[in-house]
C-alpha cells in the first residue's frame, strides 16, 4: 500500500510485518523513531506474540537478541554510531555464534566531537565484525532491503545489518509501498533455527575454541559470506518477481554501461549522484554509477565486471580511515587488482555535511579531467584548518579544537586569543 | 598430609545424608539428580565453584521438571566446563560474554514467552567478577525489568580464571596478582567493595539470598524457593577458590564454614527487598581463624603482623553481627 510516510515508520511497519518475536529497544538518535514505532505496534498487538523488551544499553540490547535468537525467535533491534561501538563485544560474538539477528543502523558519526548528523563512520567501523552489511539508497530500498534481510540472515544464519542514512532517510517523509502481509509470508518463512536452546535435546553453545579448531570456525564464518554473494542476487530476483520492486542484488548500475567516469558510492547520496550524472551527461560527458548494496559481503566480481571498461573510478565516501584516506576505496581497489584504472577518493558528507549536487558536479568534473587531489574532501573549508594549525604551531596549549573552531565560526562565544 | 574423619563436626548442622530422612536428602544423594554439570570437567581440586554448581543446576533441573537453559557469563565456570569439544553441560546451555549473561538470559526467557513456552525456565549464572563488575549494568537491567530469572553468582572474591586479579568482592587486604602484598599498605584497601545481594535487594526483586558451599542443604533450599518463584531471583553463593586464596583443597569446605561463622559472610534471604531469614551463628569464631590458613592474608600474620589490619577486619565481622542480627 502506497503511503506518505517518516523513514523510520516504514522500517518499523516493514519490520512487523517480518512477525519478529522478540525486539529489544535502546534509544539513541536517529533510529530512536524505529523502535518507538515498533512499540506501539507490539502493544497495538499487530505483532502478534511478540515480545518487546526495553533495555539499559545498546550492549544489553543485542545480547538479550543473542539470546533470544539462540532461543530459536526471530530478533531484531536497532542502533546508531555510539551505540553501534557500545556493542561491538555483541555484535562480533552475535556473528561468531551464527546467530541470524537483524539490525538496523540508522548511519550517524561518531564523537568526539558528539554528533549527531550522518556518515557512515559507524557501520564502516563494524565491517569486519561478520555481519552481512545491507545499505539502503531509498526508504523504498531500506523496507524491501530489511524483509531480505531476515530470509538471508536465517538461511544462512548469519547476522545482516540493514543500513541507512540517519535523518536522510530516517526523519524524511517519502513515498513508500508499504508490502502486504501476504506478499510477506510469502517470501519469509517461519524462522527454522540450524542451533536452538531446546531442553528436550540439550546444545553447548558459545563454547571455548582454541587454536586446535578456531581457524576453522572462522573459515566457516567467510564460507557463509561467499555464499552470501550468491544468495543476495536469488533473493533480490525472487523479491522482485512477488513485489514487483528490484533492489538490485549485490550492486546497482545506473547509466555506467559505456561510462568513462563511473562513480561508486553507499546509500542515499546515490540519489543524489544520479542527478549529477544525469546533467553530466546532458553536458556529454560519459559518466555513470554503481551503487553498492552489499558492502558486506563486498561483491567483488559483480563490481569488476561493473567497472573493468571504465577509465576511472570515482568512490564517493562518507567515511575515512585517519592518515590512510578512504575505506570503501580499499575494496574496491581490491575488485580492480591488476588494472591500471585510476581511482579517485571523495570524501563527503562527514558529520551531515550536506552533499550538494554544486559540490559533487565540480568534484566530478576535476576528475574526469585527472585534475583532483586524492582524496579528496569535499567543501573542506581549508581557511578554518590554516588557522587552527597556526594557532597550534604557534602556542603549546592551543585548547579543544573543536571549541576554537567554532569560537572563529562565531557560533559560540568570543574568538580565541 | 591427612585429615581426620569426623563423622559429626562439632558446633555445625553438617551431616551425613545417610543420617537424614529421605526426603531431607539432598538432590546430589538421589539416583534422580540430573548431573547438569557432569564429570569430566576441568576444575582444580577443591574448587567451590564448581561444587556449589553442580547443587544449584540439579536441583534447578528438578524444580523445573528437566526444562531449563542455562546462561553462563565467561569465567571459570565457562571454561573448565566447556574446552573445545568437550562440554560438561547436560542442560542447553550459552556462553555469549563475559558482561552480558543476564541479558543473554533475558533474550532467552522472552524467546520462551513469544512461543508461548514460559514453562522452561531460564538460570544464569556468572563469577563475581562477571556479575558485580564487567556484568553489573546488564544484571541491574534485567533485575529493574523484573525478568523471570534465576542468577547465581558464585562469588569467589577475585578473578581466578585470569590469574587472581582484584574484584568489586575482593575483601580488605587480601593479596590478590593486582593489590599485591607490597608497600605501605599491603593487599587490597580497606573502604571499598559491594555488597551485590543488598544492591539486589534495593530493586525490590522477588527474591535474595546469600548461601555458602559450606551448608549445602541451605543452598539447595534456597535454590528450590527460588524456582518456586517468577520473576527476578538472585543468589549470591560464596564459594572458596584453593587457587586464588592460596588454602588446601581440602579446607574448601572449612573456610567457607568459617567465612559464615565469623560474620565476614552473613547468610540471609530477602523478598521484595526486605530480609525474611537470617542464619544465626551457632558459635562465633574470630577471623583470625578463617584468615590464617589461606595464603592471601599471610601479610598479616608473622613477625610483621598487621594487627591494625587484622582488627579492622574482625570490626567489619562483628558489625555484620549486629546489622544482620546473626548472634540472635
Amino acid at each position: 500500500m502506497l503511503k506518505q510516510i517518516e523513514g523510520s515508520q516504514a522500517v518499523a511497519e516493514a519490520i512487523a510485518l517480518c512477525r519478529p518475536e522478540v525486539i529489544c529497544a535502546y534509544p539513541i538518535t536517529p533510529q530512536t523513531h524505529i523502535v518507538e514505532n515498533l512499540s506501539e505496534l507490539v502493544r497495538l498487538g499487530e505483532i502478534g506474540n511478540c515480545q518487546y523488551i526495553n533495555v539499559e544499553s545498546e550492549f544489553a540490547a543485542l545480547s538479550v537478541a543473542i539470546g533470544a535468537s539462540a532461543a530459536g525467535a526471530r530478533a531484531y533491534t536497532a542502533t546508531s554510531s555510539q551505540g553501534l561501538l557500545f556493542m561491538t563485544e555483541a555484535v562480533y560474538n552475535a556473528a561468531g555464534l551464527g546467530l541470524p539477528i537483524v539490525m538496523t543502523i540508522g548511519n550517524r558519526a561518531i564523537g568526539a566531537p558528539i554528533n549527531i548528523w550522518n556518515d557512515h563512520s559507524d557501520s564502516m567501523a563494524l565491517r569486519d565484525a561478520g555481519w552481512i552489511q545491507l545499505h539502503a539508497e531509498t526508504n523504498q530500498d531500506a523496507v524491501d532491503l530489511h524483509i531480505q534481510a531476515f530470509r538471508l540472515a536465517e538461511q544462512l544464519s548469519v547476522p545482516v545489518m540493514v543500513c541507512e542514512d540517519g535523518f536522510i532517510l530516517t526523519h524524511a517523509y517519502e513515498r513508500v509501498d508499504i508490502p502486504d502481509k501476504q506478499q510477506v509470508d510469502a517470501f519469509l518463512p517461519p524462522f527454522e533455527p540450524v542451533q536452538v536452546l531446546d531442553p528436550a535435546a540439550p546444545v553447548t553453545m558459545g563454547a571455548m575454541v582454541g587454536p586446535e579448531a578456531f581457524a576453522e570456525v572462522r573459515y566457516l564464518a567467510h564460507h557463509k559470506h561467499l555464499q552470501a554473494v550468491e544468495v543476495i542476487p536469488q533473493l533480490s530476483a525472487e523479491f522482485a518477481d512477488i513485489f514487483g520492486r528490484d533492489t538490485g542484488g549485490l550492486i546497482q548500475p545506473y547509466r555506467s554501461e559505456d561510462a568513462e567516469t563511473v562513480i561508486v558510492a553507499l546509500g542515499s547520496v546515490n540519489g543524489t549522484i544520479k542527478d549529477v550524472i544525469d546533467e553530466m551527461r546532458d553536458d556529454g560527458i560519459s559518466v555513470g554509477a554503481v551503487k553498492i548494496v552489499a558492502f558486506r559481503p563486498f561483491p567483488m566480481l559483480a563490481l569488476r565486471s561493473a567497472l573493468e571498461n571504465a577509465k576511472r573510478v570515482i568512490v564517493v565516501e562518507k567515511a575515512f580511515a585517519d592518515g590512510l584516506g578512504g575505506i570503501l576505496v580499499g575494496s574496491v581497489r581490491m575488485a580492480l587488482r591488476g588494472l591500471t584504472t585510476p581511482i579517485y577518493t571523495i570524501i563527503a558528507g562527514l558529520g551531515g555535511r550536506p552533499i550538494t549536487k554544486v559540490s559533487l558536479h565540480r568534484a566530478f568534473g576535476e576528475a574526469v579531467a585527472d585534475e583532483i587531489d586524492d582524496p579528496h574532501f569535499l567543501d573542506l573549508d581549508w581557511a578554518i584548518i590554516d588557522h587552527e594549525l597556526a594557532r597550534a604551531k604557534e602556542k603549546r596549549r592551543s585548547g579543544p579544537i573543536a571549541e576554537n573552531i567554532l569560537r572563529d565560526l562565531g557560533l559560540v562565544g568570543g574568538k580565541p586569543v | 598430609m591427612t585429615q581426620r574423619v569426623k563423622f559429626y563436626q562439632t558446633g555445625t548442622f553438617t551431616v551425613g545424608n545417610r543420617l537424614l530422612d529421605e526426603e531431607n536428602r539432598t538432590v546430589q544423594a538421589t539416583v534422580e539428580r540430573s548431573n547438569s554439570l557432569t564429570s569430566g570437567h576441568r576444575a582444580c581440586q577443591g574448587c567451590g565453584e564448581a561444587l556449589g554448581a553442580r547443587y544449584v543446576v540439579d536441583v534447578a533441573m528438578r524444580e523445573a521438571n528437566n526444562n531449563l537453559v542455562a546462561v553462563n557469563a565467561t569465567g571459570c565456570l565457562e571454561v573448565f566446563s566447556t574446552p573445545y569439544p568437550e562440554s560438561s553441560w547436560q542442560v542447553p546451555w550459552i556462553h555469549s560474554l563475559f558482561g552480558n549473561a543476564p541479558a543473554v538470559a533475558t533474550g532467552v526467557a522472552a524467546a520462551m514467552r513469544a512461543k508461548g513456552r514460559e514453562d522452561t525456565r531460564v538460570l544464569a549464572q556468572g563469577g563475581d567478577g562477571g556479575t558485580v563488575d564487567i556484568g553489573f549494568g546488564c544484571l541491574s537491567g534485567m533485575f529493574e525489568r523484573n525478568d523471570d530469572i534465576l542468577y547465581i553468582c558464585y562469588d569467589n572474591e577475585a578473578y581466578m580464571n585470569t590469574g587472581v586479579q582484584r574484584s568489586g568482592r575482593t575483601p580488605p587486604a587480601a593479596r590478590t596478582a593486582t593489590t599485591p602484598a607490597v608497600g605501605p599498605t599491603k593487599g587490597n584497601a580497606f573502604g571499598q567493595g559491594k555488597n551485590a545481594a543488598l544492591i539486589a535487594m534495593a530493586h525490590f526483586i522477588p527474591y535474595v539470598a546469600t548461601a555458602s558451599v559450606a551448608d549445602l542443604h541451605d543452598l539447595e533450599a534456597k535454590v528450590t524457593k527460588a524456582m518456586g518463584m517468577t520473576g527476578a531471583r538472585y543468589i549470591h553463593v560464596h564459594v572458596p577458590c584453593p587457587l586464588g586464596w592460596g588454602s588446601k583443597p581440602c579446607d574448601t569446605i572449612k573456610l567457607a564454614r568459617l567465612a559464615v561463622e565469623t560474620g565476614l559472610f552473613p547468610l540471609f534471604e530477602a523478598e521484595h527487598g526486605e530480609i525474611t531469614e537470617v542464619t544465626q551463628i551457632r558459635r562465633k569464631v574470630p577471623v583470625e581463624e578463617y584468615l590464617r590458613p589461606q595464603r592471601r592474608f599471610a601479610h598479616l600474620f608473622g613477625k610483621s603482623a598487621d594487627t591494625d589490619a587484622l582488627a579492622a577486619i574482625q570490626q567489619m565481622a562483628d558489625r555484620n553481627i549486629e546489622k544482620f542480627g546473626l548472634s540472635g
